[in-house]
C-alpha cells in the first residue's frame, strides 16, 4: 500500500520569503553581543563591567527588537505561517548548526568549565565577563553555574517577552508566562544568591525533589542541618511540597500548575523552545519510547534516592552490590547533566523544546500519574465540532495526539500533557478548553 | 490550507497514522469506480479491478460548483477542493503576481488567507453585498469586512463574473464582471458552492435528485447500498434542515449511523440540533440552531458586539424559545447551547445562565453582563446572573435540569 507523500503532490514546503532589514540589524546586534562577549574571551579589551552589560544589553535589544519587528501591528491571532518552510524550524541547517552550538556549549559548561575560563585563582575570558555581577550579588566570582543561571534567567526573560507578543490577546498564555518568568527570576536566581549572600544555603525554594535529585543527597541535607533554623525550614519546606502542596495543587489544577506556571525546565521550553513544539513527535512509537524511557528514569531517581537515604541513616554505602555513591555519580551525569541538560535543551531545534520534560523528567512522571488517575484537570472537547485539521495534535510540544480523542468527542486526560495551553489555541474551530472538574461533562455515562 | 500556510505537513493532515488502516482490518485501496453493477454487487475500477460487495456505501463527495460562463476552462481557472486543486494551486503559486477569488463564502475566506500568508495580492469577488450573506446577519458581516480588508484583500461586493477572459495560448488573463470592469489575474479561483459528485452514477439505476436519495437510514432506493456525506441527498430532512448539508460534521455523523446500521444495529440519521464552524482570518465563527441572517417578528434576536475586539453574541429566539446562537470570537459549549435549544428555554432564562455556555480559555473576560445590558435597553427587564458558574455548575445544569423543562 502506498500513500501519497508531500513529494509527490508537490506539497513540499513554500520558501521562506526570509526576513525583513529590520530584523537582520537586530540579528547583527545579537552578533556583535557575542562578539563581545567573545573579545572577553580573548583577553579584556574592555572595561569588564562595560562588556557585560553592553553584551546583555545588545543582546536583550536583539531579541526583543526582533520579536517586536515579527508582532507589532500585527492582529491578534496563530502565528504559525512558514514554520515548516524556514530552516530554523524545520529541522533545516540553522537548526542542525544551532544545536550543535547550544550542545557543545553544554558540554563546556558540564565537563569543561575551564575552557570558557572558570578557574578557581581567578576566572578569565567568558566565565569572567560575569564576575561582576556576581561580585554585586553574592560578594564572590562567578562560578559557571552562575553564568548558566544568568544566561537561562535572560533567555526566559527574553524569550517570555517574544511569547507576550506572540500570544497577545490570549489571558491563560499571558499570566501562565508572567509566572515562569516570575518563578525563574525570582525563586530560581535571586533568592538563592541573596540567600547565598546572607551565608544560607543556596535553595531554589521551588525545585522540588526528584527533579531537583539532590534535595536528600548527604552534603545537602549535612549543609541544611549546619544552617540552624532557615536550613531546617528550608528542608521542612521540600519535604511539605512533596508531600502535601504538590499532591493538592495537581489535584486541583493538573500538572501544568509545576510544568508550565513555574518549573524552570517548563520555562525554558515555553520561551525560548516555543518556535521548535510541532517538532515533537506525535506518532504512535514515539509515545511507546516515552513510556519506555520515563519511566525506567523515575524508578532510576527513586532507587538513587533511596539508597543515598540508606547510606546516609546507617553509614553503610553500599547496598548489596552496589555502592550508593557510584549509583548518585551516574545520575548526575546520564540524567542530570546529559539528559536533562545537554540533550534537554540543545536537541529543542531538532525534537522540540520538551524532550526532557516529556522523556525524562522524573517529577514529571509521578505528578503525570497524578494527572492521569487523581485529578480534576481535563482537557474538555466541544462536542462535535472537530473538523479533524490536525493543529491541535502538531502544535502539541508534548507529541499527544490531541486530535486522536478530539474527533472522537472525548476529553483529553493524559499523563503526559502539561497544560500549556496551546492545543486550544491553534484550534480553530474552538473544540478544548483546559478546565479543572471532578465530573466528566462529556461521557454519556455521567449525565 | 494549512499545509500551503507551512503550518503543518500534508501527513499531519490525516485523520489516522498510516498503520490505523491495515490494523483495524481496513483494506485501503486507490481506485477510481467508473461503473456499479447493481444487481451483480459488483463494482469496476479504473485499473481493471473488480470488487464485489455485501453491503456498499457511497461517499463519493462532491464536486465544486462552477459558475457556467466563458472560459471556464482556460489554464490557471481552478476550484478549490481537492489535493490536486491545493498541489495546482501551490504549484501556480511560485510563478504568480496575482489571484482573483471568485465566491463570498468559506472556503472563498480560507483561499484568502492562503493567498495572504504568501504576500500574493488578492482580489476577492463576492456576489451579494457583505460577506457570507446566507449565514451571517448584517452586523456580524459588518465586523468580517474590515477585518478582511484589513488583512490587504481587495474585496469587492456585488461583484460577479460574467467572462473569464484568455491569452492566445489558453491561459487565463483576466475576468470581466457584470459592472464592466476587467480585472487582470493570470490564477483565477472559483469557490462559489459544491454539488453532489454523482455524475457518473446518473444512469447506475440509483435515484438521484441534486443528490443520491436517501432516506432515513441513509439507505438509497436499491438494497444494501446506503449513501453519506456530501454526495447524499435525504428525501426527508428534520425540521428546519435541509436536504443536503455538505459539512464535516454532516458526514462523520452519517458514517457513524451507517455503520451501526451494518453492524445489525438499524439506527436512524439523527444529526441533532445543527451547528458548524469556521473562521475567518483570525476571527472564530460558532453557529448552534437556527440562526437567520435576517431577523423578522418571529424570530428576534439579541445582538452585542464588541467591534473593536472583534467580538459579538447574537441569540435568535422566538416567543416559544431561543432557537439559536451565533457568535464571532467567542466560543460557546455546544453542550449547553444545545440543550437549552431543544428544550426551548426562554431566553431570559438562557440570558441568566448565559456564563455556563462560555467556553474561552481560562481567565477570559466575560461577556455575559454586557449582552444582559443589551436586554435591558431593548426591554426594559433587569436579568442578572444567580449561580456560580464553574465546571460543577455546568455539570449540574446538563445532569439535573433534563426533566424539568421550563
Ligand atoms: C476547502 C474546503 C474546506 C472545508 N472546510 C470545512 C470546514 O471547515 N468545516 C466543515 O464542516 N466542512 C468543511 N468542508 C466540507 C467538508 O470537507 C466536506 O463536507 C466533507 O469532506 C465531505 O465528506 P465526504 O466523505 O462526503 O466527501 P469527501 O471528503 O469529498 O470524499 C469523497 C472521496 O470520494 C472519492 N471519490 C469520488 N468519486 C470517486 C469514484 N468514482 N471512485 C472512487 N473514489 C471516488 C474522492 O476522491 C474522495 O476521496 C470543506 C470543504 C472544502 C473543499
Ligand atoms: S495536550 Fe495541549 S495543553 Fe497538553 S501539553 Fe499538549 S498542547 Fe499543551
Ligand atoms: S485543532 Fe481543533 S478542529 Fe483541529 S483536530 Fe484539533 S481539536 Fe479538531
Amino acid at each position: 500500500m502506498s500513500y501519497p507523500t508531500e513529494e509527490s503532490l508537490s506539497l513540499r514546503p513554500a520558501a521562506y520569503p526570509g526576513i525583513s532589514s529590520a530584523q537582520k540589524l537586530y540579528i547583527a546586534l545579537g552578533v556583535i553581543a557575542l562578539l563581545i562577549s567573545g573579545l572577553n574571551m580573548a583577553g579584556k579589551f574592555l572595561p569588564p563591567d562595560l562588556s557585560l552589560w553592553l553584551a546583555v544589553g545588545l543582546v536583550s535589544i536583539s531579541v526583543i527588537g526582533y520579536a517586536v519587528s515579527m508582532y507589532q501591528g500585527k492582529q491578534a491571532g496563530i502565528k504559525n505561517n512558514y514554520v515548516y518552510s524556514s530552516s530554523l524550524t524545520r529541522r533545516g541547517t540553522i537548526a542542525w548548526v544551532l544545536t550543535l552550538v547550544i550542545t557543545a556549549f553544554y558540554v563546556l559548561l558540564y565537563f569543561f568549565p575551564s575552557l570558557l575560563g572558570f578557574s578557581d585563582s581567578g576566572n578569565t575570558g567568558f566565565i569572567a565577563l560575569f564576575d561582576p555581577l556576581s561580585q554585586w550579588i553574592s560578594l564572590k566570582p562567578a562560578s559557571q553555574w552562575f553564568v548558566y543561571g544568568c544566561l537561562y534567567t535572560l533567555a526566559i526573560l527574553l524569550f517570555g517577552v517574544k511569547f507576550l507578543l506572540k500570544y497577545k490577546g490570549n489571558r491563560y498564555q499571558q499570566l501562565r508566562t508572567g509566572s515562569v518568568m516570575f518563578f525563574q527570576l525570582c525563586f530560581a536566581f535571586i533568592i538563592p544568591e541573596v540567600l547565598e549572600r546572607l551565608n544560607q544555603p543556596a535553595m531554589d525554594l521551588k525545585n522540588m525533589w526528584p527533579l531537583n535529585y539532590y534535595f536528600f543527597f548527604d552534603w545537602h541535607l549535612d549543609q541544611l542541618r549546619a544552617a540552624g533554623n532557615p536550613g531546617l525550614i528550608m528542608l521542612a519546606w521540600g519535604i511539605l511540597m512533596i508531600l502535601v502542596i504538590s499532591p493538592v495543587l495537581t489535584y486541583f489544577y493538573g500538572k501544568r500548575w509545576y510544568c508550565s506556571w513555574v518549573c524552570g525546565c517548563g520555562g525554558l521550553a515555553e520561551t525560548a523552545g516555543d518556535p521548535f513544539r510541532h517538532l515533537s513527535d506525535n506518532s504512535q512509537s514515539a509515545w511507546r519510547i516515552e513510556r519506555w524511557v520515563l519511566y525506567p528514569v523515575l524508578i532510576f531517581v527513586l532507587l538513587m534516592t533511596a539508597a543515598v537515604l540508606w547510606t546516609y541513616i546507617t553509614g553503610q554505602e553500599s547496598i548489596l552490590f552496589l555502592n550508593s555513591y557510584a549509583i548518585r555519580e551516574w545520575y548526575g551525569f546520564l540524567i542530570g547533566a546529559i539528559f536533562s541538560g545537554v540533550i534537554g535543551v540543545g536537541f529543542y531545534p531538532l525534537f522540540g523544546p520538551r524532550v526532557w520534560c516529556r522523556f525524562g523528567c522524573p517529577m514529571a512522571a509521578i505528578l503525570g500519574i497524578q494527572q492521569k488517575y487523581f485529578s480534576r484537570f481535563r482537557i474538555s472537547t466541544n462536542g462535535g465540532q472537530c473538523i479533524s485539521c490536525g493543529n491541535c495534535s502538531t502544535y502539541c510540544e508534548m507529541g499527544i495526539d490531541v486530535r486522536h480523542y478530539a474527533q472522537q468527542g472525548k476529553n483529553i486526560v493524559r499523563a503526559s500533557c502539561v497544560g500549556c495551553g496551546i492545543c486550544a489555541d491553534v484550534c480553530p474551530r474552538g473544540v478544548l478548553k483546559l478546565e479543572n472538574g471532578s465530573v466528566d461533562l462529556h461521557s454519556k455515562s455521567a449525565l | 490550507m494549512y499545509v500551503y500556510m507551512g503550518h503543518m505537513r500534508f501527513k499531519d493532515t490525516k485523520p489516522y497514522e498510516d498503520g490505523f488502516w491495515e490494523k483495524n482490518n481496513i483494506r485501503l485501496v486507490q481506485d477510481l469506480i467508473t461503473d456499479i453493477a447493481f444487481e451483480q454487487k459488483t463494482l469496476f475500477g479504473q485499473s481493471g479491478t473488480e470488487y464485489t460487495y455485501d453491503q456498499l456505501v457511497i461517499a463519493t463527495g462532491s464536486s465544486p460548483q462552477t459558475l457556467d460562463v466563458e472560459g471556464e476552462n482556460l489554464e490557471g481557472v481552478t476550484g478549490f477542493h481537492s489535493l490536486q486543486d491545493l498541489s495546482f494551486i501551490e504549484a501556480s503559486s511560485k510563478s504568480h503576481t496575482k489571484a482573483v477569488i471568485v465566491g463570498g463564502g468559506l472556503i472563498g475566506i480560507e483561499l484568502a488567507e492562503m493567498f495572504h500568508s504568501r504576500n500574493i495580492p488578492v482580489t476577492h469577488l463576492v456576489r451579494e453585498n457583505r460577506y457570507a450573506a446566507s449565514s451571517l446577519s448584517t452586523e456580524e458581516s459588518a465586523i468580517l469586512n474590515p477585518h478582511i480588508k484589513d488583512h490587504g484583500i481587495d474585496l469587492r461586493f456585488q461583484s460577479e463574473v460574467i467572462k473569464i477572459n484568455g491569452t492566445e495560448d489558453g491561459k487565463v488573463k483576466s475576468v470581466t464582471t457584470q459592472k464592466g470592469e476587467e480585472i487582470n489575474s493570470d490564477l483565477v479561483c472559483i469557490a462559489i458552492g459544491v454539488k453532489p459528485n454523482v455524475r457518473w452514477l446518473f444512469d447506475s439505476g440509483l435515484e438521484i435528485n441534486a443528490g443520491i436519495l436517501v432516506d432515513e437510514y441513509l439507505q438509497t432506493n436499491i438494497p444494501d447500498v446506503f449513501a453519506i456525506g456530501d454526495c447524499a441527498e435525504l428525501r426527508h430532512p428534520g425540521p428546519g434542515r435541509k436536504s443536503i448539508e455538505p459539512v464535516w460534521y454532516t458526514g462523520r455523523m452519517m458514517g457513524e449511523t451507517v455503520a451501526k446500521t451494518i453492524c445489525l444495529q438499524k439506527t436512524k440519521y439523527d444529526p441533532g440540533i445543527w451547528f458548524n464552524s469556521a473562521k475567518f482570518f483570525a476571527i472564530e465563527y460558532q453557529c448552534y440552531g437556527e440562526v437567520l441572517p435576517e431577523h423578522s417578528a418571529k424570530q428576534k434576536a439579541i445582538f452585542w458586539q464588541d467591534s473593536k475586539q472583534e467580538k459579538s453574541i447574537r441569540i435568535c429566539y422566538t416567543d416559544s424559545g431561543v432557537t439559536g446562537f451565533s457568535v464571532l470570537g467567542i466560543r460557546l459549549r455546544q453542550r449547553v447551547c444545545e440543550k437549552w435549544i431543544q428544550l426551548h428555554y426562554p431566553v431570559e432564562k438562557v440570558l441568566e445562565d448565559l456564563e455556563l455556555a462560555f467556553f474561552n480559555p481560562e481567565f477570559s473576560v466575560s461577556y455575559g453582563d454586557k449582552i444582559r445590558a443589551v436586554y435591558q435597553s431593548m426591554t426594559g427587564v433587569h436579568l442578572q446572573t444567580k449561580r456560580n458558574r464553574g465546571y460543577n455548575s455546568i455539570y449540574r445544569f446538563l445532569k439535573h435540569e433534563n426533566a424539568q423543562t421550563p
